[in-house]
């Protein structure tokens, strides 16, 4: 186990900048997970760890070593692959084996520790299988158990749960978090969704063509976005364009006036971001707060989402614990009149520039 | 409702049946000539015509008696062993980087070894012999009528068989396996050995069966490269038709046969060669 640091890592593929000067410090035990919609870097950042791209310029370092230029075999990385990679030809016990019969570990001392790996995943029973015998949550604990045995300084797993049902995921999710809390391992996690990426990590890196958005413990992620791609992309959020016009008071373009706190922001142009489950839904015209008609109702179980149609044209978003019977709001459907608040803090400013998240590129 | 049901049933049924009609049939079509060849060697009168006047395995002892077939099969089983082991090895080593590797002229030395498959085996034995007088004065050294010469020969058979199979069992193998090793601190040659090759292991072996086959058998390619006292079967057969024409030639083919189905049968049991063809 040791920290793992990267020194403004960069990939270039012509003029195609695949990682953009990433710099990140993994401290010893945590797991940071690696979070971008598809073609952001993230694969391209994990192979550059664990030494099967070379990168452009940068430097990586672990435990104190830099290794930039060491290949892969000569790295202390263990790696969980997307498709397993199991080899095909050996035995569950064999495949998990491998790495210690590289490290010339002692036999006896080589079979207590694949059996103890072995366990460690609950598939002790199933060690003289092949792999092509063993279902997908199987085959990825056998993964999980290779990379592991070895003790690695690093653990890298890339969308380790994407070819799992959803079940199985949740599941799988669990026993990643609580093998490496075990373990103590310093763990780069690269995943494409937010909610496994919330769940898992100590801390995210939000990456978007390249370029690290964000880096932050969910929670800071999730309360304090740093810009619109972020708040869009961790969890949702409704976004309102327009102008700070004085301290404290931000126009919406179709010109809604807000009070909103700005510290920070000059007047001119800014993006509001408003969590949906901020949001209050009083039925009829109250006084304080923001009218307009409701377009859309969705029942989500626990909670009710209200699409609602400000006076001025924009919409926004509420989402509410559903109502109980006798409750007014019970009541409400489309194209009734609600009135929306929010406490002013919980809105956020940002800079208008970046739009909701980005679906471009590759794999 | 339960008619219609009926019909339907009764059509899916027929439609079986006929699909099991054809494939008898295809089967029986290829499968007509072996029949034949083995019934024929067991024929009692020498000039064949049916129905047999009776059934004598004195053809066997024939074919095992005359030295040209003896040698004959020793000769090809020679040749085609040499052969294969040449262009396997050579062949599955120009796959691996045809592959693997980026490279100028990769596409041409793709095209370039697959390239005897598309060439008449007559035009190469023939542009083979005109070559090897060349060689021959230039080095001063035997070719026409050598092992050398016709090893050398069937090597051109046996590349693009493995060229094209090993190929196939590389494309379909998942980088990441070798990269699991890798990082697990296998180096690229320990990876090679323990990982890729293990895996190459059926394209492997269907290659060496196909090229010790086409070896073996290839009558048109080695007409012009045999010579007195060192003549491969296929050739020493149609030697034998010039002058006689008795079942002999038929117990000779149905050995052949024989010999050819039992290396299938073998290998078959270490790769499923349906999985590979
Ligand atoms: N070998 C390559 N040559 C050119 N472009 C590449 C190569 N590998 C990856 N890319 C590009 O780099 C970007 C990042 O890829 P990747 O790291 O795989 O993204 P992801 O975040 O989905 O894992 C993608 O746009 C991809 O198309
Ligand atoms: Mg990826």
């Amino acid at each position: 186990m040791s920290e793992l640091v990267l020194d403004r890592l960069r990939k270039e593929y012509g003029s195609f900048v695949a990682v953009d000067d990433v710099s990140l410090h993994v401290r010893e035990g945590e797991l940071v997970a690696l979070l971008g919609p598809s073609g952001c870097g993230k694969t391209t950042t994990l192979r550059m760890i664990a030494g099967f791209i070379e990168p452009t310029a940068g430097r990586i370092t672990i435990g104190g070593r830099d290794v930039t230029w060491d290949p892969p075999y000569r790295r202390d990385t263990g790696m969980v692959f997307q498709s397993y990679a199991l080899f095909p030809h050996m035995t569950v016990a064999q495949n998990v084996a491998f790495g210690l019969e590289m490290r010339k570990v002692p036999r006896a001392e080589a079979e207590t520790r694949v059996r103890r790996a072995l366990d460690l995943v609950r598939l002790g029973h199933l060690a003289d299988r092949l792999p092509r015998q063993l279902s997908g949550g199987q085959q990825q604990r056998v993964a999980l158990a290779r990379a592991l045995v070895v003790n690695p300084g690093v653990f890298l797993l890339d969308e380790p749960l994407s070819n799992l049902d959803a079940k199985l995921r949740l599941e799988v999710r669990v026993e990643i978090r609580e093998l490496q809390k075990r373990l103590g391992l310093t763990t780069v996690f690269v995943t494409h969704d937010q909610e496994e990426a919330l769940t898992l990590a100590d801390r995210l890196v939000v990456l978007d063509h390249g370029v690290v958005q964000q880096v932050g413990t969910p929670e800071e992620l999730y309360e304090a976005p740093a810009n619109l791609f972020v708040a869009g992309f961790i969890g949702r959020s409704n976004v309102l364009r327009g102008r700070v016009v004085e301290r404290g008071r931000f126009v919406t373009e179709a010109g809604l006036a807000l009070a909103v706190p700005t510290d920070g922001f000059e007047p001119g142009a800014a993006a509001l971001a408003l969590r949906p489950e901020r949001i209050t839904v009083i039925p009829g015209a109250a006084g304080n707060g923001v009218s307009g008609r409701v377009a859309l109702v969705t029942y989500l179980g626990a909670a009710t989402e209200y699409r609602v149609t400000l006076d001025g044209g924009e919409s926004l978003t509420a989402s509410m614990a559903t109502p109980r019977p006798g409750d007014p709001l019970k009541r409400v459907g489309a194209g009734d009149v609600v009135t929306l608040t929010w406490p002013a803090e919980t809105c956020r400013l940002l800079a208008p520039d970046r739009g909701a998240p980005t679906d471009e590129g590759g794999s | 409702m339960a008619p219609a049901g009926r019909a339907a049933r009764l059509k899916r049924r027929a439609g079986r049946w006929v699909l099991r009609a054809i494939a008898a049939l295809v089967f029986f079509f290829i499968f007509i000539p072996v029949i034949f060849v083995v019934w024929i060697s067991l024929f009692q009168q020498q000039i064949v015509s049916f129905p047999p006047e009776g059934y004598t395995l004195r053809w066997y002892e024939n074919a095992f008696a005359r030295t040209e077939f003896r040698d004959g099969f020793g000769l090809s089983l020679q040749v085609a062993f040499l052969a294969m082991l040449i262009g396997v090895t050579s062949g599955a080593a120009a796959a691996y980087a045809i592959v693997r590797f980026r490279f100028p002229g990769r596409e041409a030395l793709n095209t370039l070894l697959l390239g005897p498959l598309v060439v008449p085996g007559i035009v190469a034995g023939t542009s083979l012999y005109v070559y090897y007088i060349m060689v021959e004065n230039i080095l001063d050294m035997d070719f026409r009528a050598t092992l050398h010469g016709l090893v050398l020969g069937h090597i051109l058979l046996t590349i693009p068989w493995t060229v094209r199979l090993v190929s196939a069992s590389l494309i379909g193998l998942d980088r990441a396996v070798e990269e699991a090793a890798m990082n697990l601190g296998a180096g690229p040659w320990t990876t090679f050995r323990r990982i890729t090759l293990p895996m190459m292991r059926p394209g492997l072996v269907a290659a060496s069966l196909f090229s010790f086959i086409q070896s073996f058998e290839n009558l048109e390619l080695t007409l012009l490269l045999v010579g007195p006292g060192r003549t491969t079967l296929p050739v020493a057969m149609l030697n034998y038709l010039e002058f006689r024409i008795d079942p002999t030639i038929a117990a000779v083919a149905t050995v052949q046969i024989v010999l050819i189905g039992a290396l299938m049968l073998i290998t078959d049991r270490f790769v499923k060669l349906s999985r590979i063809v």
